[in-house]
């Protein structure tokens, strides 16, 4: 589980997350709105331990470890993963070199899983070196394949990807957090959602998304307060009719 | 001969044009006795894992010959392959009249100090050839081990690729653990005849008090590839060096690939210069260099002389933990339609790249030193597998010893 209670975020000077009450329950995905510098990239760098971003206040339990001041690998070792949305290049480090160092020592089909991202070409390739926007997008998920976080934090994880490669996408993040449907002779489709564990926290702008990957809960961030807790696709349309503006009006 | 001893006696003197000074005089040339050894296998266990730090193997697989030179005396030296040689320079000096038709050919004697000593003392040095059309299938290996603490070393070094022949060539120079002070000065000069490639890998292995002089030219004929790397990641007190390579026939190519580690106290001059004297003929020069508080200029200066000329200088470097990086890329076009450039960069290590590997798991110290692996790490295009997992298994070493 992941529980945030009453975080306080600076960045720099900058108060950028206020008074956020957050819980991630094993197996449940949430769906993170809100227009463009609310906080949404602050609040998943914050859960995955950058920082730059300084909590004023507050704190961050997972898995039952107060992790608010704990650095950010070992926050990976606990099980926390992320997909960037804007990943550095790094030079001369192989994408291969980095899906294994993801596995950290666990033997992996490196080969294998960039085959399921049609991402093979790119092994050989300094890690995000030139990789367009839906390249890199792929790229975050072949190391996510290999990393296996228990909480996947997801940027913008459709932004910059064509239509060729959106639903190939959005299939393999419902795989990552066990939510793709498949049949299973041994147990039914309920047995499966019981035994999820595995947690998501997405950002989308688009929604398009929402298309592959359910969801159980949709947060709404504005002006970096979380400002309304509802149905995915509820505040989804509710945005597209309303704007951001009147659809928090709701959590008021 | 007469001649190059006058030359060399009256330049005896002469400073170098770049370079802290160093005074021959507080270093012994006297030669030293060392038998030589028929069998590697038999070498005292401590030189050989010198030597494998330098890229010597001294089980020979995967080599197609091998020199070895302890202080001033040659211990070993054969070739395994037809058609390769590899023999001591005085004795091919003394036999061969084409060693002498190459011998100071490209070196000045005269050109400095430095020159001029390795002529009035010569304490041997390999001459490496291939005939006309062979293939090395493997590469040769070579050494220059220094041995007795406040030696000076004086070798000169002949490699030759004859027309249409294929030659690689692993030159390591390395100091006995017991050596506190030395000096080595190396004159080489490098052949690429008509259609023949030659690569030549150098790695520098030496001790904190030891100064290093390498004076080196090269000729490359018609449609000749010379490859040159140099690999420096171990302290060093001075080392000053600018080798320069000529394009004389057309569509030769030279690439020049350095990989520089500065630690404290050491100082690092190094250079690459390539005249593009012929038509259709292409060069590059691709730098690394890393210092944790050793100083390290460096240089590089590409000459275009003919119109249509291809170069390409790329010079990067990274300060890790104080020291200084002077990058100096030239670039000289003297004929209309060359196309030069050049790009050069200092800069530390991102803080953003290492945290996005630690958030994959790595922790600080790993991470850093990933990223200085693959900053350190070039790809060379036409190296043989062997020598560039030599050149890859000392960028491992470093990177993790620079944490």
């Amino acid at each position: 589980m992941l529980l945030i209670e009453d975080l306080q975020v600076k960045l720099g000077e900058r108060e950028v997350l206020r008074h956020i009450d957050l819980q991630i329950n094993p197996g449940e995905t949430h769906i993170l709105f809100g227009p463009n510098g609310s906080g949404k990239t602050s609040l998943l760098m914050t859960i995955m331990g950058y920082p730059q971003y300084r909590v004023t206040a507050g704190r961050i339990i997972f898995k039952g470890v107060d992790i608010t001041n704990l650095p950010i690998n070992e926050r990976a070792r606990l099980g926390i993963g992320m997909s960037y949305q804007r990943p550095p290049t790094v030079n001369g480090l192989k994408t291969r070199q980095m899906v294994q160092i993801c596995a950290g020592g666990r033997d992996v089909d490196v080969t294998g899983m960039a085959a399921r991202m049609n991402f093979t070409d790119f092994l050989e390739r300094d890690i995000n070196a030139g990789f367009s926007g839906g390249e890199i997008k792929r790229s975050e998920l072949v190391q996510l394949m290999a990393q296996q976080p228990d909480l996947l934090l997801f940027d913008e994880p459709e932004s910059g990807v064509d239509l060729e490669n959106i639903a190939l996408i959005g299939h393999t993040i419902s795989r990552l957090l066990q939510r793709d449907f498949h049949t299973d002779p041994n147990k039914s489709q309920l047995q499966r959602k019981k035994e999820r564990t595995r947690m998501g926290l997405i950002i989308t702008h688009t929604g398009f998304i929402l298309d592959y990957v359910t969801a159980d809960k949709g947060q709404v961030l504005f002006n970096g307060v979380l400002s309304c807790s509802n149905n995915p696709t509820d505040i989804f349309n509710c945005i597209k009719v309303m704007g951001y503006e009147e659809c928090v009006k709701c959590a008021i | 001969m007469r001649n190059l001893t006058d030359k060399a006696r009256e330049a005896k003197d002469k400073k170098a044009a770049i370079g802290p000074d160093v005074d021959l005089a507080t270093f012994t040339a006297e030669p030293v006795r060392h038998d030589y050894v028929k069998d590697l296998k038999t070498l005292p266990v401590l030189d050989r894992d010198r030597l494998i730090q330098a890229g010597i193997d001294t089980s020979e697989d995967g080599r197609a010959g091998t020199y070895i030179q302890m202080d001033t005396a040659v211990v070993h030296a054969h070739a395994k392959q037809e058609g390769l040689e590899v023999i001591p320079i005085k004795e091919a000096l003394k036999k061969h009249e084409w060693a002498r038709e190459h011998y100071w050919k490209l070196v000045s004697v005269d050109a400095d100090k430095y020159t001029a000593a390795a002529e009035l003392n010569l304490h041997d040095g390999y001459v490496i050839r291939a005939l006309p059309g062979t293939k090395a299938v493997w590469p040769v290996q070579a050494c220059l081990y220094l041995d007795k603490d406040n030696i000076s070393q004086y070798v000169h070094n002949l490699v030759i690729a004859e027309e249409g022949s294929e030659l690689h060539v692993i030159s390591g120079c390395a100091t006995s653990p017991r050596l506190k002070r030395g000096l080595h000065v190396g004159i080489s000069e490098f052949y690429v005849k008509k259609n023949a490639k030659l690569s030549f890998t150098m790695i520098h292995h030496w001790a904190e008090e030891v100064m290093v002089r390498p004076r080196s030219v090269g000729i490359v004929e018609e449609g000749g590839l010379f490859l040159n790397n140099y690999i420096c990641m171990k302290p060093v007190r001075s080392l000053q060096m600018y080798p320069t390579t000529h394009l004389v026939g057309r569509g030769a190519v030279a690439r020049f690939y350095s990989i520089l580690v500065g630690t404290p106290g050491s100082e690092m001059d190094v250079g690459g210069r390539i005249v593009l004297a012929a038509e259709e003929t292409k060069a590059e020069i691709i730098a690394r260099a890393i210092t944790n508080g050793g100083k390290i200029i460096n240089r590089g200066d590409l000459v275009g002389e003919m119109a249509g000329v291809k170069a390409h200088l790329e010079c990067k470097g990274m300060i890790l933990n104080g020291g200084i990086i002077h990058a100096i890329p030239e670039l000289q076009g003297k004929a209309d339609g060359v196309e030069m450039s050049h790009e050069a960069a200092v800069g530390k290590i991102a803080q953003e790249e290492i945290l996005y590997l630690m958030s994959r798991g790595l922790s600080e110290d790993e991470a850093i030193s990933t990223i200085v692996r693959g900053f350190l790490s070039v790809d060379i295009p036409g190296l043989p597998t062997e020598l560039q997992q030599e050149i890859d298994r000392a960028v491992d070493m470093t990177s993790k010893e620079v944490m």
